[in-house]
């Protein structure tokens, strides 16, 4: 489940770099929109989407600046039981799973409390395997993976500022708690986000792996996120007062 | 340790080290005062067996280090248990295509046995368990296709966005096509199922539990599980998201109800919802649990339990069209509260915690005990507590996907005993009478289906029915087990369990187990007596003496004699360190009197 990226050959991370376009835009454009996946699906994607192999990356850019966030840039195509949104996701989820681990990783050392170690720990450990699991469905389609750059460098909804970052890591104690709590339950609503953008697609996610594994992400990481509000309240008690 | 988890710019792809976790909860060592005081028949277990006391799974165990292969060509550990038969998958779904035809759940009734599967179901004539026959395959998309039987109804699952109102497996193009939600067949001639009915609803099912009318037969009610993102207004009217706050009517955060006129059940529908997560997150929270990946009803006690995200839920089903929650744990540890199983009296339960959803590993040896396997919670008066951890204690490699997942009640009198799946980590059997103090008692294991790559397999569920273990193979197929005595269970108590005979089995519906009068219940407890040394020595063998004598006597005698013994039974319940098991016993032995009129 988890080879590690170094197997890739280095033809695939190339031509993963060529894809690459000017797609990356503005930094942050996802934060504070995250409610855009409650609504209906955006007007360009209720015509059926290319569902048999021609890829329609137009549309599809469309649809992501709509729904409020970029496209990466790697290329995507459909094939049989899967769509281009389907390819799109699996890459980006990497991306923005890769940010959760790195913030997980950092509650050892920032003098968490033992709530949070536990929570971090099983957040490396869960979203560790996911990664195995996106990269797999994505090499047995013949899809491009991420690399490691690129997967730093995505633009998804909930992901951390460079500047929230440097605040997580001067923190110590409960205040690194506070933040990572905060910055954390962002990231997992922009994960619902995600995964409420690719179910938008009427003819999306239809390969029972791929919609396994966005259900588990949307239902972990909401649940998850009711988890983490309780720890932040037994915080600070007085943030329940707060409006949120 | 620490080095490596710091270390951010690490590639995110290798295996770290666990970090220090949350240790035990005190309330699981907080106990037998807690125990004593409940004054229930399980205070003491009957067994004196070590409780789980590793951090993590072992690597010193004879299930480690099974040659991988597909279907019957793995290697095999087992204790206590002996593989009957494995029926292959029929060619229909003999696929490895990821997830798309892998099996699933389980239901029984008579000698017939219907196994779901993410692309239709199958059902099997396990007349002969050691060769079952397959009387029907359909085809028919659904994911992940939980079944449920009712008479001649069978109930499945759908809740994948290839399930379609045809059953086809050709995927949606047209959202009008789409079928999510629970299907009805009618299976009155098991060789030729036919669909009566889809009732859509809003989020689709992942698993549904059959809950009957308490008091009309013609009712049956139907409580849907399911996480699943809510369908537009374009393809279902009535449907919306978002949270009860800012939307009433949302989809989310609900359990919806079916009710089936079973007389009439192409007029089934959905006809209302439970809204039983309400206050459990902070007041304008985005999360929390949104729906129950499965609920377990207990008719006769008229509760449910239902396992809610990041909840364990008890509720009273007294009128099931309005369940009302009574109380909700919650507890850092669990990722994924997951299926339910209630004690025979209704005073424990067994909750899962599927973290990872079952296509990862997670019972690997740096995988802690805590997270992904089992808790016990006592119910008094409707208050819940949690007790022990139990997880499969042998340790499963990368390739395995592993973690907690469903299983049922073995029927041994005075014992609570669970016989589970855990995907590729096998079936196991464990004792938890007592709450504080789980044990393994028996397991079966295959390697890997794969040693180079996790190819998703292993047990779904298994089930104890009327004598034999049957477990659904994700990739493999049918098995049938058999359990042993041993050690942990003695030949009566193996012998007690085998004359419950079940008409009907839904596992997420449980029925109460009740044991004939026969001699091998009343042995059960006596030998659970001599093993806890609930009664002294000499009149455990007075007892077992009184009982031999008994059953060689005929009519009248035997009658005499056992109830003679039944009070003899009640002077020394006064004086036993294990009084509730000796009046059990005395009961049964009374049963056994009246039985021999």
């Amino acid at each position: 489940m988890t080879q590690p990226l170094a197997g890739l050959s280095s033809t695939l991370r190339i031509l993963g770099v060529l894809i690459l376009t000017a797609g990356c835009g503005s930094a942050g454009h996802g934060s504070g929109d995250h409610n855009a996946g409650h609504e209906p699906a955006p007007p360009g994607m209720t015509a059926a989407p290319d569902h048999a192999g021609h890829a329609d990356h137009a549309d599809h850019a469309d649809h992501a600046d709509h729904a409020g966030h970029e496209m990466h840039g790697l290329g995507a195509t459909a094939g049989p039981g899967f769509t281009v949104d389907d390819v799109r996701f699996m890459q980006m989820m990497i991306g923005h799973h890769a940010q959760a681990l790195t913030m997980a990783r950092m509650a050892p050392t920032h003098g968490a409390g033992r709530d949070l170690l536990t929570l971090a720990h099983r957040i490396d450990i869960s979203q560790r395997d996911e990664i195995g699991l996106m990269q797999d469905w994505l090499r047995e389609r013949g899809q491009p993976v991420p690399d490691e750059e690129q997967m730093h460098t995505m633009e998804m909804p909930g992901m951390v500022t460079p500047e929230q970052f440097a605040q997580l890591d001067a923190a110590r104690g409960s205040e690194f708690d506070r933040l990572f709590l905060t910055f954390m339950i962002e990231h997992h609503v922009g994960a619902l986000q995600m995964v409420d953008d690719l179910f938008a697609n009427p003819v999306a996610a239809q390969d029972s792996d791929i919609f396994r594994f966005a259900t588990d992400v949307a239902a972990d990481q909401l649940d998850e996120i009711g988890v983490m509000e309780r720890m932040l309240e037994r915080l600070d008690p007085s943030s329940r007062s707060n409006s949120r | 340790m620490t080095e490596h988890l710091r270390s951010s710019s690490d590639p995110v792809f290798t295996d770290s080290a666990p970090a220090s976790l949350h240790p035990v909860r005190s309330t699981v060592r907080r106990t037998l005062a807690v125990a004593l005081s409940a004054g229930v028949l399980a205070v003491l277990s009957p067994l004196s067996a070590e409780a789980q006391t590793q951090n993590t799974p072992s690597l010193d165990d004879p299930r480690v280090g099974l040659a991988a292969g597909p279907g019957d060509t793995a290697e095999e550990a087992a204790l206590h248990m002996r593989l009957v038969s494995l029926s292959p998958k029929p060619p229909e779904f003999d696929s490895a295509q990821g997830l798309t035809y892998i099996n699933s759940d389980l239901a029984f009734r008579g000698n017939y046995v219907y196994q779901g599967n993410f692309s239709g179901f199958m059902i099997w004539d396990v007349s002969n368990p050691e060769s079952p026959t397959l009387v029907n395959t359909t085809v028919c998309a659904t994911d992940q296709g939980d079944p449920s039987i009712y008479g001649d109804l069978l109930f499945i699952s759908a809740e994948s966005r290839r399930s379609r109102n045809d059953c086809g497996i050709q995927g949606v193009e047209d959202v009008a096509d789409r079928m999510l939600g629970v299907r009805i067949f009618d299976v009155s001639n098991p060789a030729s199922p036919r669909l009566v009915k889809n009732v859509q609803t809003c989020r689709g099912s992942h698993t549904h539990t059959l809950v009957p009318h308490p008091t009309d037969a013609g009712i049956l009610y139907i409580y849907v599980g399911g996480s699943s993102g809510v369908r537009s207004e374009d393809e279902m009217p009535g449907c919306s998201s978002g949270t009860v706050d800012e939307n009433p009517e949302t989809a989310q955060f609900r359990v919806d109800i079916i009710r089936v006129p079973l007389a009439n059940p192409e007029q089934s529908e959905v006809i209302g919802y439970g809204r039983i997560f309400e206050g459990l997150a902070p007041r304008g929270s985005r999360g929390g649990p949104s729906g129950c990946h499965d609920l377990t009803a207990y008719p006769e006690l008229n509760l449910v339990a239902g396992a809610c995200g990041s909840y364990g839920i008890l509720l009273d089903a007294s009128d099931p069209e309005r369940p009302v929650r009574l109380d909700a744990q919650a507890d850092d540890n669990f990722s994924l509260w997951h299926t339910a199983v209630f004690s025979n009296d209704g005073r424990s339960l067994v909750f899962t915690d599927e973290w990872g959803g079952g296509t990862s590993p997670r019972c690997r040896a740096t995988d802690p005990m805590e997270l992904g396997g089992n808790t016990i919670l006592r119910i008094d008066n409707g208050r819940l507590t949690q007790h022990a951890y139990f997880k499969l204690p042998a340790a499963q490699t990368e390739t395995e996907n592993c973690v907690s997942h469903n299983g049922g009640l073995i029927p041994v009198p005075g014992r609570d005993i669970m016989v589970q799946g855990w995907y590729q980590g096998g079936v196991n059997v464990f004792d938890f009478t007592d709450p504080d103090n789980p044990f393994e008692m028996a397991y079966h294991d295959r390697g890997p289906v794969d040693a180079e790559t996790l190819v998703v397999g292993g047990s779904w569920g298994a089930y104890w029915y009327n004598g034999y273990i049957y477990s659904s193979e994700l990739s493999r197929g049918f098995d049938v087990l058999e359990l042993e005595p041993s050690e942990f269970l003695s030949e009566n108590e193996l012998a007690a369990a085998k004359l419950v005979v079940m008409e009907e089995y839904n596992p997420q519906s449980q029925p109460k187990l009740v044991w004939p009068a026969a001699f091998p219940v009343v042995r059960s407890y006596l030998d659970q007596l001599v093993r806890n040394q609930g009664l002294p020595a000499a009149r455990t063998s007075a007892i077992s003496e009184a009982l031999r004598s008994a059953e060689a006597a005929s009519g009248a005698a035997r009658r005499d004699a056992l109830n003679r013994l039944a009070g003899e039974l009640d002077a020394d319940a006064g004086r036993a360190t294990d009084a509730d098991r000796v009046r059990a016993m005395a009961a049964a032995v009374r049963d056994l009197a009246n039985a021999s009129q």
